[in-house]
């Protein structure tokens, strides 16, 4: 890995980030948005959006990120860029860690903005400390951009990197604890649950929401970034030098 | 040949279960080389195997004294795929920065190279505006960044106007004189005229290599298509 070569890959997502306001505007105002309109259906049950609020605050980056990644990525693969930088003084984990740092502070920013519309504007009651939320939200959209990265490897089209997101993305978001809390699944799917990474990054928020102790948020984010690194030495796995 | 810049010997690819290559030996010098040959025929996976991204099954091929694809080769050698292999959302300039900074080079090479391919002027456009030509030359100029010791550059003028063909012919040429060895591949028989060293394949086989009058003269054609098809022709014979 070279630090110089890191640096330049996350830049460079960046500027085509920065050129691309459409997919900007999703990265960024849509998680508020969404949030708004949440607030909204729950403006005579404020109870419940306090219980749905954090938990959407998890789930927006993971799916952001993991939508955005795993098409990009794609296209790194199929536009033959990646081939090209691998003729180059270029690692896997460069361009593993390229995308992460780049994405990973576009995700800063969109949970800065998020949770600064949910407290601020929406009166999210959160107990635990804010900048935690933030922290937490990075660690979810790392765990999106990795998983993204992975999975672009089995797909041959764009049409089918979409795809995976109902695969992939929304069977977590379904066993996760926002429909249904966790300890009241039946006990096959609590045990899915528990192994599905997305489960630990709403766990976080909901500690953030209903205590002040910062422990279990801790321990949230350390499962949650140890499946992000997990997924991305499974991504470093299918980033092959050499290709048929 | 001692001074080869490329070696290849034994070379295998399997693709698919189908052996693509199988037993290639082929010894590249400087200067432009053409390898020629109909749409595939396995050109792309031997400029591939060059450049060290084609998964190879059996043989060797050795790159400027060095295995292909290996550390210190990639720096030396420059590489355009058959696609322009650019960031299409990107202006030409911060193409050209991006892959400098990958190599490790100081910002000035990036306009260097953009003078060798004569797109100053187009050095703030977007890459998916620039028409087919101009997409080809910003992926000759990636490819040159670094002034490598071997280009290998994947039918970089398909699809080009005739006028567009000849001026990048003359830049290729311009490139190996400065020292640059220069490995073009092209479908388009009439592009081989312009070669100082051609290598004639079809079906994962090299069928003819040498100076384009050689290769003309063994065949007793007038032209290159011509060789090809008496060659092809003495081949099914055998």
């Amino acid at each position: 890995m070279t630090p110089r070569v890191t640096v330049a890959i996350a830049v460079r997502v960046l500027t085509q980030l920065r050129r691309d306001h459409r997919t900007l505007a999703m990265l960024l105002v849509l998680p508020c948005l969404l949030q708004a309109l949440l607030w909204w259906i729950f403006q005579d049950t404020p109870l419940v959006f306090d219980r749905i609020g954090p938990a959407l605050l998890a789930i927006f980056p993971f799916f952001v990120m993991f939508l955005v990644t795993s098409i990009t990525t794609l296209r790194e693969r199929s536009g033959g860029t990646l081939e090209r930088l691998f003729t180059m003084p270029m690692g896997r984990l460069d361009f593993l860690g390229g995308y992460a740092l780049a994405f990973g502070a576009v995700a800063a920013v969109q949970a800065a903005l998020a949770a600064g519309v949910a407290i601020g504007l929406l009166d999210l009651d959160l107990r635990g400390p804010d900048v935690l939320l933030v922290v937490v939200g990075v660690a979810d959209a790392v765990l999106g951009t990795a998983l993204g990265l992975f999975v672009s490897a089995f797909a041959r089209t764009e049409f089918q990197a979409v795809q995976f997101l109902p695969a992939v993305v929304v069977p977590q978001i379904l066993l996760c604890g926002l429909i249904v809390p966790r300890d009241r699944l039946p006990q096959v799917l609590e045990a899915v649950a528990n192994v599905l990474p997305l489960t630990w990054a709403v766990d976080a928020m909901e500690h953030l929401a209903t205590t002040t102790r910062t422990g279990e948020v801790w321990r949230d984010v350390g499962i949650v970034v140890a499946f992000a690194l997990a997924a991305l030495a499974l991504g470093a796995a299918t980033l092959r030098r050499r290709t048929d | 040949m001692m001074n080869s810049v490329v070696a290849i010997e034994g070379l295998r690819v399997v693709r698919g279960g189908r052996p693509v290559l199988d037993g290639l030996d082929v010894a590249i010098g400087p200067g432009v080389t053409g390898l020629l040959g109909p749409s595939g025929c396995g050109k792309s996976t031997l400029l591939r195997s060059i450049v060290g991204v084609q998964r190879v099954a059996a043989g060797a091929v050795t790159v400027l004294g060095e295995p292909a694809g290996s550390r210190p080769l990639r720096e030396r050698v420059g590489y355009q795929t058959q696609s322009a292999s650019m960031y299409d959302d990107l202006t030409v300039l911060e193409n050209l920065r991006f892959f400098a900074r990958v190599l490790g080079l100081p910002p000035p090479a990036a306009e260097e190279a953009l003078a060798a391919v004569d797109l100053g002027g187009h050095r703030d456009g977007v890459v998916g505006r620039l028409s087919g030509g101009q997409r080809s030359r910003v992926g000759l100029a990636v490819a040159l960044l670094g002034a490598p010791d071997l280009l290998v550059l994947d039918e970089p003028t398909v699809g080009l106007d005739p006028v567009l063909r000849r001026d990048l012919w003359a830049l290729f040429h311009r490139i190996a004189d400065a020292g640059t060895a220069v490995l073009v591949s092209s479908h388009v028989m009439d592009e081989a005229e312009r070669c100082d060293a051609l290598l004639l394949m079809r079906a994962g086989r090299i069928i003819a290599h040498g100076t384009p009058a050689e290769i003309k003269e063994s065949q007793g054609a007038a032209d290159i298509e011509s060789a090809f098809l008496a060659l092809v022709e003495q081949g099914d014979a055998a």
